[in-house]
């Protein structure tokens, strides 16, 4: 299986991630190597396995419905890039 | 030794190589103060570490609070922990000025048992690397040879702990990051069983992988430090809630009798025949020491890894997601718009590892995708760890390499994304299962470090630590400094 440079643009879309032209040929052998080695999970000894998406096979622990944290917006708000007032700052969104 | 001797200053050898038991002895019976410690380190990583660069970030020492385990006993964690008030980095540009605004459970802990920090470590970006050759504050040089990579992704942490600029440091493991670096670095690396100790304030890669522990000198250190750093912790919905063993207790245990399962698929001709070597002589130790040994069928690694480099890329697409240019960390200059914002924030956040592994897992996860990889790969997990489950019922340990060859060059894997991979292929079963794994330094090759990989069951780390232990009491690998670590107490 190995992506075109259509897919890998759709790809980076999706993850808000910019593919420069100059990148874009090295980054399609990369992922395509990576993606080749994809083709082992054909293996027929793997049909009829139960998926695995936990190592333990643990469920998620539910605690108990108690507020244990505290307001901390501004030290929070402390590390974004832009904040006012206790608000984030984006550019704008609607005209 | 005579115990009334006073510390000399300036990098005294019987300090820095000395275990944590034996400083906090010298601590409470008062030939050391930890002020007189923490500076002593600080001022051997004032002077090498602009050689190897191991750290990211130093951090004034505060004098510990109270009589804990650890009390006086300075360390650095991998720069995934957040440490309130500490630049944390991940070793990215995107977080390069952030600040913590809070505590990992594990600093918490380590703080608490009375640690001392003394700086931020050196890692592959995001924790995605093999050699430490992935991070926005450059490479870092591995101790034995600097011409060789470290190991990674926490090659800081070890790089650190084989140059004794500390007794110990923090690391995380989702794919061979603790045990890959330990055993290039030659120091001891302990991952422990996934869910053992709190992920809360780790930096997430792939959340059902990741895994933090620690990296010490000796089997004994990793005890110590890791019966502080464990157990349940309600902030992390993957906690285990299973009571922690007294780790120290258990290091005096003979492992006569002990089944140490050999995988025969890992002595294969993918492996250095020299690390092979050290290998086999490791365990001949094992059999020496009493343990009887069994061939054991691990078969598949070729599977796993083709698996975990999708599992893994799909976890780390969805947890990087949070790195958009508003919450937290670096932001673009004057975006046009917010689709502007977000894709020039993360293209220019984010090394070129990093951008690959989301790439791979968006694909992996998108949609008509999501069967023939994602699920695929969780199924292949299945297959792998039930492999592990049957050879336990032959074993009790198992013991076999951390890495097919001993620390590579720098630059050498560099171009090849999926060769570098293969660096991982004997530690990433391990992850995919769940299962605690350490590495144990076994000797050298070419000058350069090899370790001993072993593994055990699930939460039986208080064995696999003392295995580890009988061996180094029969060794002396472990004790072993390199020339630069030796050359500033000249």
């Amino acid at each position: 299986m190995s992506l075109t440079n259509d897919q890998l643009q759709a790809v980076a879309h999706l993850a808000r991630i910019a593919v420069e032209p100059e990148w874009r040929d090295d980054l399609r052998s990369d992922l395509n190597a990576i993606l080749d080695q994809a083709s082992m999970l054909d293996d027929p000894r793997l049909n009829d396995l139960e998926p695995m998406a936990h190592p333990l096979d643990q469920t998620q622990t539910m605690r108990a419905d108690e507020v244990t944290e505290t307001d901390r917006r501004d030290e929070l708000l402390a590390g974004a890039p832009a904040a006012e007032r206790g608000l984030f700052l984006v550019p704008k969104v609607i005209e | 030794m005579s115990s009334n001797q006073h510390a000399r200053p300036d990098g005294d050898a019987t300090i820095v190589n000395a275990s944590i038991p034996e400083l906090r002895r010298r601590l409470d019976a008062g030939e050391l103060g930890a002020a007189e410690l923490a500076n002593q380190f600080a001022d051997r990583i004032e002077a090498l570490d602009p050689k190897l660069n191991s750290l990211i970030s130093r951090v004034d020492p505060v004098a510990p609070a109270g009589e804990g385990a650890l009390a006086g006993i300075p360390y650095v964690h991998k720069d995934i922990f957040c440490a309130k008030g500490t630049r944390t980095t991940c070793a990215s540009r995107m977080l390069a000025d952030w600040v913590a605004p809070y505590d990992a459970t594990v600093h918490e802990r380590l703080s608490g048992a009375g640690a001392v920090l003394l700086g931020k470590a050196n890692m592959d970006e995001f924790a995605m690397g093999s050699s430490n050759e992935n991070s926005h504050f450059g490479a870092v040089a591995n101790p034995w040879d600097e011409s060789a990579v470290p190991g990674g992704s926490s090659g800081g942490s070890a790089a650190a702990v084989a140059a004794r600029l500390v007794p110990f440091a923090t690391g995380t493991d989702t794919g061979g990051s603790i045990r890959q670096p330990a055993a290039y670095c030659g120091v001891t690396g302990i991952k422990p069983t996934y869910g053992r100790v709190s992920r809360y304030g780790m930096i997430a890669y792939a959340s059902s992988f990741d895994q933090g522990g620690v990296i010490a000198k000796s089997a004994e250190d990793c005890a110590v430090v890791l019966g502080e750093m464990a157990g349940f912790d309600g902030r992390d919905s993957t906690s285990a809630d299973r009571e922690v063993p007294d780790y120290v207790a258990a290091l005096g245990e003979s492992i006569a009798g002990l089944r140490v399962g050999i995988p025969k698929q890992w002595f294969s001709d993918a492996l250095d025949p020299a690390v092979g070597d050290a290998v086999t002589a490791a365990i001949d130790e094992l059999r020496a020491a009493g343990a009887e040994t069994v061939e054991i069928d691990l078969p598949d690694a070729d599977i796993a890894l083709a698996a975990y480099y999708l599992l893994a890329p799909a976890e780390a697409s969805s947890n990087l997601s949070r790195f958009d240019g508003v919450r937290f960390g670096y932001r673009c200059e004057e975006p046009r718009d917010l689709q502007d914002l977000y894709e020039r924030t993360r293209s220019e956040g984010f090394g070129a590892e990093v951008k690959r592994r989301i790439l791979v897992g968006t694909y992996a996860l998108s949609a008509g995708y999501y069967d023939a990889f994602y699920r695929r790969a969780q199924k292949a997990r299945r297959l792998v760890t039930d492999h592990f489950h049957r050879a336990f019922e032959q074993c009790d340990v198992i013991a076999g390499p951390v890495t097919p060859t001993p620390a590579f060059d720098r630059g050498a894997h560099a171009s090849d994304p999926a060769k570098m991979y293969l660096e991982d292929i004997f530690t990433i079963p391990v992850n995919l299962a769940g299962l605690p794994g350490m590495s144990v330094p076994a000797g050298f090759v070419g000058g350069r470090p090899v370790g001993l990989q072993l593994i055990g069951r699930h939460f039986d780390e208080a064995r696999l630590m003392n295995v580890a232990h009988q061996y180094q009491q029969r060794v002396d690998w472990h004790t072993r400094m390199p020339p630069l670590a030796d050359d500033a107490n000249q």
